[in-house]
């Protein structure tokens, strides 16, 4: 397939404004064996993560005496992509899981709970760009949703540059023929940055500019997390009031 | 190789007498008669991307099946007909117990069963599957993501699996002068399905059989039976599985009951497959 015209007047090839999130919805408590789970769903992306833990390590030998050890696992179905995709780990996934691991273990109280394991296990339903942006903002909300005390929520979204210019959360049409792709993680409340990647090409002025935005879809990411955690409670509460 | 599966959950003796006790009274922990179904929801047309797909819920238990369709060369001995691979992931999202890794033996066993319920029956047509017959044909992959283990996993693996079949689309071939295919993902027509099959399970705890254990049961389950029934009232498939025996009787039984409950099943698929749905609305629903 040849590249097509990925933004034309300002118009992106679904329509959007270059600073324009893609249409989000999320949910926790969606799983019941899970101790906490959250599904994010980012224009056609959909990711579904669980929490399991804190709970014993198995084999004993990996835990540590002072903290709890992390243990995530970014997969993609195999029915999530275009072409069908064998659900062996592939290296990106082996990648992802590391940079996803070591964004939340920066913001977990891991040292609350010695000698256990807390699992994040995220899987991509159906991916379409920004998989592992809306994986650790799910895995953050399961996290919240399983009770596990955090410094702060995560949020995360990627910016590229399609035909010269900078773009807000790339689907996957985007993602294949941009000049560069770069996914933000942050701690909002913190401005603590967690996870940054960069693929392709930026002058550091471009990369000022490209924060700046994913900074702006983290804010409105952010804010979405909180009001989905308010109604968790909420709801509890307007069920006691019905009854 | 096949090892006695250690006691993950350690389920006291006590419990086993609690709902032997109930089910001498012909009730069940959750409050259901031994030949009662828990709630079944079933949702098609799920996931965008894929070529079919479909999320089923048994109670709380929860899987959903992706279908994805490539090209491929046929099997030598079948020259013409296309390829189905049916798989099964047990996540760990959906049970403690899951780990993560290559399907075990039981995901395996799930995969295969509800695979045979499809291929003897000739549910999906592979005949009309070839492309350039003896060279390329159609691979039809059937991907089965167990998202919550509450007990029964194959009815409803089964159920999610029929919905998504009969609810795909086969994208178009496109064979070039070099002989090389193209599908064309946005131009798409019927998959060849014929028919329909589910699967229902029962247990027997002593001399007991219940229709759709859930987990708490299936952990103290003697035996395990499930029988694949067509919607031509065929018996496409039969497997037993426990550690203890069952009598002669008894699977007559199981068979009969299955029979039966097995309309209710069919209609459910029939259902889902004429309204399509979201995986929003499909995980959300009883929540907002």
């Amino acid at each position: 397939m040849e590249k097509p015209v990925l933004i034309k007047d300002g118009v992106r090839i679904d329509g959007r404004k270059p600073d324009e999130l893609r249409p989000i919805r999320m949910a926790v408590g969606v799983l019941h064996n899970a101790d906490g789970s959250a599904y994010v769903e980012q224009g056609r992306t959909k990711v579904i993560a669980a929490i399991f833990g804190p709970r014993e390590v198995h084999p004993k030998h990996l835990a540590f005496p002072d903290r709890a050890v992390i243990r995530c696992r970014y997969h993609m179905a195999p029915f999530s992509t275009t072409e069908r995709k064998s659900p062996a780990p592939s290296r990106r996934e082996i990648e992802l899981s590391k940079v996803i691991r070591e964004a939340l273990e920066a913001i977990i109280f891991t040292e609350l709970f010695p000698r256990t394991v807390i699992d994040v296990f995220i899987e991509v339903l159906e991916a379409d760009g920004g998989t592992r942006c809306a994986g650790l903002t799910a895995a953050s909300l399961a996290l919240a949703d399983a009770g596990i005390p955090l410094r702060d929520l995560v949020a995360a979204v990627a910016v590229g540059k399609v035909d010269g210019t900078l773009v807000l959360d790339l689907n996957e049409l985007e993602d294949e023929y941009c000049e560069a792709d770069m996914p933000l993680g942050m701690a909002p409340s913190l401005g603590e940055v967690v996870l940054f990647q960069l693929n392709g090409v930026l002058r550091p002025d471009e990369l000022d500019e490209a924060v700046k935005l994913a900074k702006q879809g983290i804010m409105k990411i952010y804010e979405m997390q909180k009001e989905t955690l308010r109604r968790k409670y909420s709801k509890g509460l307007t069920q006691a009031e019905v009854s | 190789m096949s090892i006695t599966p250690s006691q993950q959950v350690i389920i006291p003796k006590l419990k086993k007498r609690s709902l032997l006790e109930l089910l001498e009274k012909g009730k069940r922990i959750d409050g259901r008669g031994s030949y009662d179904y828990r709630p079944v929801r079933l949702y098609s047309g799920v996931i965008e991307k894929a070529e079919g797909s479909a999320l089923a819920r048994i109670g709380k238990t929860m899987a959903l099946v992706g279908v994805k369709v490539g090209v491929g060369v046929p099997y030598p001995d079948t020259p013409n007909m296309g390829v189905l691979a049916v798989n099964a992931e047990f996540v760990p999202l959906a049970s403690p117990t899951f780990e993560p890794g290559p399907p075990d033996e039981n995901a395996v066993e799930l995969a295969r069963v509800i695979d045979r319920s499809i291929r003897e029956l000739k549910v999906l047509d592979l005949e009309k599957l070839a492309i350039i017959p003896g060279e390329k044909v159609y691979i039809v992959w059937l991907d089965i993501y167990v998202l919550d283990h509450d007990g029964n996993l194959i009815d409803a693996c089964m159920l999610a699996s029929m919905t998504a079949l009969l609810t795909s689309r086969l994208p178009k071939a496109v064979v070039d002068e070099k002989g090389s295919v193209q599908l064309v993902r946005d131009e798409t027509t019927d998959m060849p399905v014929n028919g329909k099959v589910v699967i229902v399970t029962l247990g027997k705890i002593g001399k007991h059989l219940i229709v759709d254990p859930c987990l708490e049961e299936e952990q103290v389950l003697d035996s395990k039976i499930s029988i694949a029934v067509s919607e031509d009232s065929r018996i496409a498939g039969a497997q037993r599985a426990g550690l203890q025996s069952m009598s002669e009787e008894e699977v007559r039984k199981a068979i009969d009951i299955a029979f039966e409950v097995s309309r209710m099943l069919l209609e459910k698929v029939d259902e889902a497959s004429r309204r399509p749905s979201t995986l929003w609305e499909a995980l959300i629903e009883d929540q907002y």
